[in-house]
């Protein structure tokens, strides 16, 4: 099976930085979810816009059923911005503000000649039920729009050019969680409705949960653990997710837990550590880890994760092993 | 009562976006103000620091610090207990600091504006730094010189250092990592441990005010529609929009053995 989408070693630096060191994953055809998760500084955004091809690599391939995206000219590079679109955290800053919102819709469906000229009105009233608003919809401006309805519009505005895969960059995390509930629920629909594939990246675990099949967790630009996303969040191979795991506050008394705790702020990612980038803040670092680079690798059936210990991880209590 | 706020109402022209019954917030107390965008939390704060006026706002009732009216009081008074009895911190806290000045300006600055000897300002500052768990040395940075952890850390500290009896913190855990932020949680914790200081936490996270917070309130359209106990309001919601806000929240599955 070909993956959608593909990458390979990707490489994207800044200056000194490596914001993202040598990415490899697929995304396949959807309905499917993939899972970028992380904290600032991960690089996840990074790699949402080397897969679109708004930051260039400086290595590695990033694939898109099956073509080499560097690649693309012309009418294929065409398709391919159709085929692929993102949806960002702030819909405020990417609606141009001085357009309504018809026009804003229209101009995606026109670009991409998606419809015939004549049935431009009736495919932007349709793609706006299709997201849960109304045609009156179509003559407002965006800030006539509360977050929930612009987020909604930015949605429409991805899918009027019937795309295949889109990347969602922390799409719900400036929403009050009301909304933001209502926005996970549209996108889940959207998914199945539209056989959509998802690239979310997101610090939120829950929402990755509701969206992702599979998670990768990325620190400092590399991937250290991926995997089914239940299994990755109920059973954690790699320390670092655990961390991140047990530093999400519960509402519910029953699924607290012991946190799991990391010392300090994450390095400096122009001078990364030798060894396990995460070794400085790892409660269970040994002489191995300052020096060796733990590779990416099987630890179980279809999960990878970049630890020494990832096996011992697994198997033991890790808030036991790293006390 | 540490801090008492009465029959507060605050309104914008003809617009009243706050009338808020009663709220108190004991020393050592940590109570949660949570609520969704443009409930009136953020007024609510700045109302307590004497500021809403400045940002057009037309406030009446009463605001008590250990008994004393604050609403109404002359401005000289004011700018003495703001900072200084009453510390506030925010969501951007590198936003919230002069970025010219090193962060030991800043504190020496905060200090002698309150009336402590350079010596004196010296030792408060190097104390609070500790008490927060941050190295001496952060006093040469400049503010964009800190992590996001760190600055709020920095401005917690500023707060310990003026010796604040009451800590207004309004979303200032939102905008950190995970990890950062069960790291402020904790230390918002400690500081009430050890300096029994009263903490207003606003927040519109309601998982966090779980962990933190003794008491919560919530507040939709500019009233308290719900109040209590922390437990008692987030595991038995009387209100329908606790209820809905507390359903809202998405939780992590996986792993859970119920």
């Amino acid at each position: 099976m070909t993956a959608l989408l593909s990458l390979r070693d990707v490489e994207v630096t800044f200056g000194p930085v490596r914001a993202v060191a040598g990415v490899s994953l697929d995304v396949p055809e959807g309905p499917y979810g993939v899972g970028v998760v992380g904290e600032s500084g991960s690089g996840k955004t990074t790699l949402g816009r080397a897969v679109l091809r708004l930051v260039r690599p400086a290595a590695g391939v990033v694939a898109f059923a099956g073509r080499d995206v560097a690649r693309l000219r012309g009418r294929e590079l065409k398709s391919f911005r159709g085929d692929a679109q993102i949806v960002f955290q702030d819909p405020g800053g990417t609606l141009d503000p001085r357009m309504r919102v018809g026009a804003a819709l229209g101009e995606a469906l026109r670009v991409h000649d998606v419809v015939p000229r004549a049935q431009v009105g009736a495919r932007i009233d349709a793609l706006l039920e299709e997201v849960g608003l109304e045609p009156a919809h179509t003559s407002r401006f965006p800030h006539q729009l509360s977050g929930g309805q612009r987020q909604r519009v930015a949605i429409a505005r991805g899918l009027a050019v019937e795309p295949r895969l889109l990347v969602l960059d922390e799409p719900t995390s400036a929403l009050d969680v009301t909304v933001q509930a209502r926005i996970l629920a549209l996108f889940e629909r959207l998914r199945d409705e539209r056989r959509l594939a998802y690239l979310l990246i997101s610090h939120n675990l829950a929402v990755v949960e509701r969206l992702c099949d599979e998670t990768v967790v990325l620190y400092l630009g590399r991937i250290v653990e991926q995997g089914r996303t239940e299994e990755v969040l109920a059973r954690p191979a790699h320390p670092y997710t655990h961390a991140l795991r047990s530093a999400v506050p519960e509402l519910d008394l029953a699924s607290r837990r012991q946190r799991v705790v990391v010392s300090g702020p994450p390095p400096d990612p122009a001078d990364p550590p030798p060894g396990c980038v995460f070794h400085p803040r790892c409660p269970l670092a040994a002489d191995v880890c300052r020096t060796d680079v733990p590779p990416l690798r099987e630890v179980a059936p279809g999960r990878l994760a970049a630890c020494h210990f990832a096996e011992e991880v697994l198997a033991e209590d890790f808030v036991a092993l790293s006390h | 009562m540490k801090l008492a706020i009465r029959d507060l109402e605050i309104g914008f022209g003809d617009r009243r976006v706050v009338e808020l019954a009663e709220l108190d917030v004991a020393a050592g107390e940590i109570v949660g103000l949570v609520g969704e965008s443009g409930s009136g939390k953020s007024i609510t704060a700045l109302a307590v620091l004497g500021l809403a006026e400045a940002a057009g706002a037309r406030v009446t009732g009463s605001i008590e610090l250990d008994g004393r009216e604050l609403i109404g009081a002359p401005p000289s008074q004011l700018r003495e207990i703001r900072g200084s009895r009453i510390a506030m911190i925010f969501q951007h806290p590198v936003s919230a600091f002069n970025p010219v000045f090193r962060v030991g300006e800043i504190f020496l600055r905060a200090l002698r504006l309150h009336g402590a000897s350079r010596a004196k300002a010296v030792e408060r500052a190097r104390s609070a730094l500790a008490e927060v768990l941050l190295p001496y040395e952060l006093l040469n940075r400049y503010p964009h010189q800190l992590s996001g952890g760190q600055a709020q850390r920095v401005a917690v500290a500023l707060a310990v250092a003026l010796r604040a009896e009451v800590l207004i913190a309004d979303e200032a855990t939102s905008a950190l990592d995970v990890t950062v932020q069960a790291e402020i949680v904790e230390l918002l914790a400690r500081l009430r441990e050890l300096e029994g200081i009263a903490i207003l936490f606003i927040s519109h996270d309601l998982a966090v005010v779980g962990q933190l917070c003794d008491r919560v309130a919530v507040m939709r359209e500019g009233r308290i529609v719900e109040t209590g106990r922390t437990e008692r309001v987030l595991h038995a919601p009387q209100d329908p929009y606790t209820r809905e806000l507390i359903a809202a929240v998405p939780r992590i599955t996986a792993g859970r053995t119920a």
